[in-house]
């Protein structure tokens, strides 16, 4: 069951991959699919793993992920 | 995944820091790897988590990359010429002293073109917070030499090594004055949201550097490799000395960086020096005690 939920806005990535470098849970990684821009954006490889730090929020410098935690007790909505 | 065009939103919602910033204008201009979007975000988380009221801030930015900041939040916010925030936010502040001003620029703006009006500001005290995002380049002018560049980079003005010696900021606003003197680097993202919240609680003229890299012009001309790389050598490099004598961290271009608190004070700050000045010399009845606000 995982505490948090990663929340990605696949337009506004720049793959940069300070998300995928810095999760302390390895969620990320960049995937193989592309954006209009052009970019690999990330997606959650592991989502059961996500403690909902919102670490990668903070490191994004393009404001296009963010974690947010899960109500103990609630189902993941996927 | 399939290698599809993938253009929706993988699990909608809000992000916290969308209230501080113009969604509309996003995406934003700055080159993919560059950190200036990352000290936004740890602003507007510190914005969020010391509740202050968004209405009383004013951030002002000069010209540059970071100046680009004053256009993507949604606060009163003042895009100003070169070199110029400081001035026009000491305008700001002495107008309405019940404000809370930001400067939010960059090396060149505020250290460059604009260092006569950094150290000025610091020896008055005036109630400002600067936040200066120090990327060692004169970066969207093309790269040239700035007065921050640590010696041997390569840069478009010195295609064979820089020579000058550089500046140490947090030396430089120490000694001119400043009340509060921090440096991070984008890696220290808690850290520096911390350091931008307690600025808040102090009065005078508090100064936050925040050491960024710039992959376009700094670290592909000296073959540093790219954001991320960069990053990994400020976790691996950086050492965190809270109260370190300024005049011991200057920047090298592989070396250690120093980061942390360097200077916590208490100063009389520009408004209340001059309230006791003209209370001694004209009375206390010729003088306001309230702060005058123009409205």
């Amino acid at each position: 069951m995982a505490e948090g939920r990663v929340s990605i806005v696949v337009e506004h990535c720049k793959a940069c991959g300070f998300c995928v470098e810095f999760c302390p849970t390895h969620v990320l990684e960049l995937s193989s699919a592309f954006n209009s821009k052009g970019y690999h954006p990330p997606h959650a490889v592991h989502p059961e793993r996500c403690s909902g730090c919102d670490l990668c929020g903070m490191y994004c410098p393009d404001f296009a992920i963010y974690a947010t935690k899960v109500a103990p007790g609630k189902e993941r909505d996927k | 995944m399939s290698d599809s065009l993938i253009t929706d939103i993988v699990n909608a919602g809000v992000n916290p820091v969308d209230q501080i910033l113009r969604t509309d204008r996003m995406p934003h201009i700055w080159c993919p790897g560059c950190c200036i979007g990352t000290t936004v975000n740890s602003f507007a988380r510190a914005l969020i988590d010391s509740k202050i009221d968004l209405g009383s801030l004013a951030l002002v930015s000069g010209i540059g990359c970071t100046g680009r900041v004053a256009g993507y939040v949604k606060l009163d916010s003042f895009h100003t010429t070169h070199g110029r925030a400081i001035p026009f936010a000491t305008g700001l502040k002495l107008a309405n002293p019940k404000l809370n001003v930001v400067v939010y620029s960059g090396d060149g703006d505020l250290s460059a073109i604009g260092g006569n009006h950094l150290i000025h500001a610091a020896r008055r005290n005036i109630d400002l917070k600067v936040i200066c995002v120090n990327n060692l380049i004169y970066a969207m002018t093309g790269g040239q030499t700035a007065p921050t560049t640590p010696g041997h980079s390569i840069t478009s003005t010195n295609p064979y090594g820089t020579f000058e010696p550089s500046f140490n900021l947090p030396h430089l606003v120490e000694a001119a004055g400043a009340v509060y003197v921090a440096r991070w680097t984008t890696f220290h993202v808690r850290q520096l949201a911390r350091s931008i919240s307690e600025a808040f609680q102090k009065k005078g003229f508090s100064f936050i550097e925040v050491i960024s890299p710039c992959p376009t012009l700094y670290q592909r001309r000296n073959k540093l490799g790219d954001g991320l790389d960069t990053m990994k050598y400020y976790k691996e490099k950086s050492k965190v000395r809270h109260g370190a004598p300024t005049g011991e961290v200057g920047l090298t271009m592989t070396g250690e960086i120093i980061v942390g608190k360097f200077v916590d004070r208490d100063r009389p700050d520009y408004q209340t020096m001059m309230r006791s000045q003209y209370c001694e010399s004209l009375g206390e009845k010729f003088v306001e005690q309230e702060e005058m606000v123009c409205s």
